[in-house]
């Protein structure tokens, strides 16, 4: 090994690197890198620097740059660099501007033609860099200029150059598809290169290619198949092999290849089912490169075509997964398990314990990846569960872009299944007051159309009822401080229109809620046009109703201060409020009709009512209209309204069947339409529209008296309407529902006691497991029963049916024992990171220590400074032994008296090695049987490096003794 | 596909970085600073991935420094982490019991060795023989090159003497 220890620097930069590595605060990092950057702004425009000095500034800018400064100055020394001629500089310039440069910079045209030059070079190894360059800094533009060349290369002598032709070709190909779309045929052929490198490597472009279409490549299925079952019987040379598995990062790639291959095509999959059954079989699940050929093997079946035999043993990895104590596994079997879930839903059933483990974990990540998995097994039957917890957990984090996707997901959830309208106005309540800034606008409108339409209710109490509700859940929370604007503008309109509607509250009072709201958040404009509307409102239902309007004071001057407002559209809308407020009733309910806002405003788009008007024009010799479709010859194509219709239908609620459609509602309002010629258009959600528009029509609404009504609610009624509300008060109102929604319409609530009561009594005896977990996974996983389940709940009541008995305590049988251990680890309080310091085995330390005797002896003079580093190292040693990764005793033991030198060779083996048989977890005395002799030679080296970084004046002093430990251990 | 990789000590030092993806500088700050505080105040039981603007990180401590890799939300996460220990191996095999010293020291060399590995966002050559053998490969030839410089130089100097 070249250069083992041997810092080839100058004292310079090696005591800036020190004196940066002894910074104590970001500030002082930064004032040292400014100093440096001034210092080779100066020196690296001097005149004749000799090529050693100058690779060494380069390396330093790299190093300026590396921690976060600008070091552009000097991009240009580095692309002058690699036009040298010899290697040492050419690398060291390529590194530097792979480094610096992004593909889109200016200078890369400056590097191009050195490139070029390079490619052709004599020497494999100039090439070499060249090629890690292209890969870097060849854009979609100067793709031409060096592929020939690279295509060349692909048949190059040495492999090193081939597999990094191909690696370019493939980095063209996500640059630019077109660019390379001929050469697929040489990525066939480098498949079958002789060297197992350039395989491999050829496999990274060909999987883009099949990702994009996998067709045209059908016909290598047998190779690939071929080429995996060779790799995995071993027949790559021995250096490929990684923690004794074959080639495991080829497997994993081919397997890749394999699901695309197989996704939707039997017969191609069938020739993968031998192969694949044999890695899981043979799969090696106690090293992590072992279980990720096992996960990868579980995502081929689950996207080739369904093998029953596979799918079966991919269930069993699972179940290792998600039962072991590793994290990262758990995680793997939650994704894994969330792929299969769609092939055979029952397989989540039998882990259901673990599931909810995982959800109630500490860690986020694990967290997370469970959601993702409920929201694949939502149903109507689970809404309530998954979605409150949902909530629960948006409210607890502040990650924004996590929030805005949980957010959204509830929202789909909620207005996909949602069992009641009183929850899903809770739930978006919930949602909006806690996210509000991150969801959609369109939710709102949504939310508030369908409290506008009741969803669909023909029942008029409950209607109202609904209503109320809602006005009354707004009252309550108005009150809270910071709310969303989108929330609050929610809350306006549905106070305006149903505020006053069930006669609870007085209209002075919810204007002046009004004003408040207008007044407190004074800064958002939308708020407060919508609040002034709503007022409008609010008093014309007064009007109407003939009660005598008294303005309070506070909403007089609120009207003021609006009139005079900056914005124009809050100007209008006061004076219309002023203009209505001085309409008599009649004129004021023509104008805001009650309870209309979901009606359809038919526009006359013919203007009739104007003919009149016209014909007295024409008489006294106006000219006649000519449209302009006449006077351009143009064919008119679209239609605004239309369009707008058509987005808001895309992106509205999802109208998938839910139910069978039932008749229109009959409206109790005399409804606003014209005469059968004109046009219905109906206009969706834009409320300020409605209005206005229901103002310049409003001359005609009395001459048609036409009381059909026109609304366009087919597809919101099936999804809301009553059928699907099932009140969780009583289940014998679910049983009489209607049976075409399918799935099972059970009570949720009943469902849940009784079976979370009835599965703890029988697993009483052998477990104790949480009741409260229980009843989670009940309520989770408790939706998918079966038929006879739903007949069970209906006998409603803490004792089920004999039958359901067995069938709940041998789903919960499985994971039972695993779970036992992991209520203990959630109830522990969570790992802290500062850990185990105050733990006895600290000072039990220094004999335990063999290592550090041996090397007083070598080490003399560090002997007293491990004396006094030790003092420093307590100090510290939080930062430095605590967090070590899977800290065991072995490593507390240290911490007492811990020597950078001993650091050295104290062998922690890493996780990954196999540690956790070797290490003792529980008494103090950790005598380590790999000590120093079986990393003798290391241990020297190590010594050596401390001596030599001594010597350069860099004493590794108690303040990070970890810099000298052993990466690997 | 890897955006990119990241080298941060305990104390949120960057040791580091390269990118696969286009960063301008200033984003590339924000998401060591942004990543740095994520990933160290994991504690040390939870698993090694973080779920990341859409992009998922995996990360490994390896004494005092975390070895971060960043990639598509599709990707492998533990075959991501045996690329890390892959890697770190190598770094082991080259310069002998590797420490957080030597990268500090020798971080150029950390990334020739880094592009041996990966390539373009890729894993490039799974063979710690074969990256080894390359790497030593030009290094000799980088010796030899100074060897040549120098005693050219000599010449010289004699000869102008």
């Amino acid at each position: 090994m070249g250069s083992q220890g041997g810092f080839g620097q100058s004292k310079e930069f090696l005591d800036l690197i020190k004196s940066i590595g002894e910074a104590r605060s970001k500030a002082e990092e930064d004032r040292i890198v400014i100093r440096e950057i001034e210092t080779l702004k100066r020196r690296i425009s001097e005149p004749d620097i000799p090529k050693r000095k100058m690779k060494e500034y380069i390396i330093r800018l790299l190093y300026v740059e590396m921690l976060g400064h600008d070091a552009s100055f000097g991009y240009i020394h580095a692309v002058k660099m690699t036009h040298d001629d010899n290697l040492l500089s050419k690398r060291t310039g390529y590194l530097a501007v792979t480094l610096f440069l992004n593909d889109d910079h200016d200078l890369i045209i400056l590097i191009v033609n050195t490139i070029q030059k390079d490619l052709k070079s004599d020497n494999y190894l100039v090439v070499c860099a060249a090629l890690n360059a292209v890969c870097r800094l060849i854009n979609e533009e100067t793709i031409p200029a060096v592929l020939p060349l690279i295509v060349e290369l692909l048949s190059h002598g040495k492999e090193a150059v081939r597999k990094k032709a191909v690696m370019a070709l493939h980095s063209f190909y996500r640059k630019s598809p077109s660019s390379v779309s001929h050469l697929v045929s040489n990525f066939r052929k480098r498949l079958c290169d002789n060297d197992p490198g350039v395989m491999g490597a050829t496999l990274c472009p060909l999987f883009d290619l099949i990702n994009d279409d996998p067709n045209p490549y059908k016909d290598l299925v047998v190779s690939f198949v071929s080429i995996l079952k060779q790799v995995a019987e071993h027949r790559l040379p021995k250096s490929y092999d990684y923690h004794q598995m074959p080639a495991p990062f080829v497997q994993i790639k081919l397997l890749k290849i394999l699901a695309l291959l197989g996704s939707g095509d039997k017969p191609s999959s069938e020739h993968m089912y031998t192969v694949i059954g044999d890695i899981i079989r043979k799969g090696d699940s106690s090293s992590n490169i072992g279980n990720a050929i096992l996960y990868e093997s579980i995502r081929t079946v689950s996207s080739i075509h369904s093998n029953a035999k596979l799918l079966e043993a991919a269930a069993d990895v699972i179940a290792k997964f998600l039962k072991s104590d590793s994290h990262n596994l758990k995680y793997m079997g939650i994704d894994a398990l969330g792929r299969l879930i769609k092939l055979s839903p029952l397989i989540a059933e039998q882990h259901q314990l673990a599931v909810i483990d995982c959800l109630e974990d500490p860690d986020d990540t694990l967290k997370r990846k469970t959601f993702e998995l409920l929201y694949k097994m939502t149903k109507s039957s689970n809404v309530e569960v998954i979605v409150d917890r949902m909530i629960e957990y948006m409210i607890s984090i502040s990650d924004d872009h996590y929030k805005t996707y949980i957010a959204s997901r509830c929202v789909e959830l909620a207005e996909q299944f949602a069992p009641s309208n009183h929850w899903f106005i809770q739930t978006m309540n919930k949602v909006f007051e806690h996210a509000g800034d991150l969801v959609n606008i369109k939710v709102a409108h949504n939310l508030m159309r369908l409290i506008a339409e009741g969803f669909g209710e023909d029942d008029d109490a409950a209607y109202s009822q609904l209503r109320s509700s809602a006005v009354e859940s707004y009252l309550r929370i108005i009150g809270e401080p910071k709310l969303p604007s989108v929330f609050l503008q929610v809350i306006c309109w549905v106070l305006g229109e149903y505020g006053t509607a069930d006669g609870k509250h007085s209209a002075s009072y919810i204007t002046g809620k009004l004003c408040d709201m207008a007044e407190a958040y004074s800064n958002d404009e939308i708020v407060k046009a919508y609040a002034i509307t709503a007022l409008t409102k609010i008093y014309a239902f007064e009007i109407a109703a003939g009660r005598k309007v008294d303005m309070l004071s506070e909403c007089q001057s609120l009207v003021e201060e609006l009139l005079a407002s900056h914005s124009t559209d809050l100007q209008q809308r006061a004076y219309e409020l002023q203009a209505v407020i001085g309409l008599d009733a009649r004129a004021v309910e023509a104008i805001l009709p009650h309870d209309a806002s979901c009606e359809d405003i038919e526009v006359d788009k013919n203007l009739s009512f104007l003919n009149g008007y016209i014909q007295q024009s024409i008489e006294s010799g106006a000219m006649p209209y000519i449209s302009e479709n006449e006077r351009s010859g143009m064919v008119n194509t679209s239609n605004f309204r239309s369009h707008d219709q058509q987005e808001s239908g895309q992106h509205g609620l999802r109208f998938e069947a839910y139910e069978v459609p039932k008749a229109p509602v009959p409206s109790k309002v005399t409804p606003v339409s014209l005469s059968s010629t004109t046009d219905l258009v109906p206009v969706p959600e834009s409320l300020y529209a409605r209005e206005t528009q229901q103002i310049s029509s409003v001359g005609l609404a009395s001459d048609t008296g036409s009381s059909e009504l026109k609304l366009r609610l087919d597809g919101v009624q099936k999804k809301w309407g009553k059928p699907t509300y099932s009140s969780p008060a009583s289940s014998s109102n679910s049983t009489s529902q209607n049976p075409v929604n399918g799935v099972t319409k059970v009570d949720v609530a009943t469902t849940i006691n009784s079976k979370a009561r009835d599965s703890y009594d029988s697993r009483k005896q052998q477990n104790e497991i949480d009741p409260e977990k229980q009843k989670l996974a009940a309520s989770l996983f408790g939706g998918s029963t079966k038929t006879e389940r739903r007949t069970s709940t209906s006998s409603k009541g803490p004792k089920a049916s004999a039958a359901d008995r067995p069938q709940d305590s041998k789903a919960a049988s499985v994971p039972n024992k695993a779970s036992g251990e992991k209520t203990n680890q959630v109830q522990q309080p969570p790992p802290q990171d500062l850990l185990d310091l105050g733990e006895p085995t600290v000072t039990a330390a220094p004999p335990a220590v063999d290592p550090f005797m041996q090397l007083e002896g070598l080490l003399d003079s560090s002997n007293s400074s491990a004396v006094t580093n030790s003092g420093g190292a307590v100090a510290n040693a939080p930062d430095i032994m605590g967090l070590y990764r899977g800290t065991t005793s072995s490593e507390q033991s240290g911490g007492g008296g811990y020597n950078p030198a001993s650091g050295d060779n104290l062998n922690l083996l890493s996780e990954l090695s196999n540690a956790a048989a070797v290490r003792g977890t529980t008494g103090a005395t950790i005598v380590s049987p790999l000590s120093p002799s079986v990393k003798g030679a290391n241990a020297k080296d190590s010594l050596e490096k401390d001596a030599k970084v001594r010597q350069m004046g860099v004493t590794p002093t108690s303040q990070n003794p970890n810099l000298f430990r052993d990466l690997l251990g | 596909m890897i955006h990119f990789v990241l080298l941060i000590s305990r104390q949120g030092k960057v040791r580091l970085t390269k990118w696969y993806s286009p960063y301008s500088q200033k984003e590339r700050s924000k998401v060591i600073r942004e990543l740095s505080g994520l990933v160290i105040s994991r504690g040390p039981k939870l698993c090694n991935f973080v779920e990341w603007r859409g992009l998922k990180v995996v990360y490994k401590r390896y004494a005092s420094l975390y070895f971060c890799i960043c990639n598509d939300q599709e990707d492998n996460e533990l075959e991501t982490l045996s690329i890390i220990h892959h890697y770190v191996e190598t770094l082991d095999r080259y310069f002998g019991s590797v420490c957080e010293l030597d990268l500090i020291f020798n971080f150029h060399k950390a990334y020739f060795i880094l592009d041996e590995v990966l390539l373009a966002g890729m894993l490039q050559e799974t063979s710690k023989r074969t990256t080894l053998r390359l790497i030593a490969a030009q290094e000799e030839l980088v010796e030899a090159a100074k060897e040549e410089a120098s005693s050219l130089s000599n010449i010289i100097a004699q000869a102008t003497k």
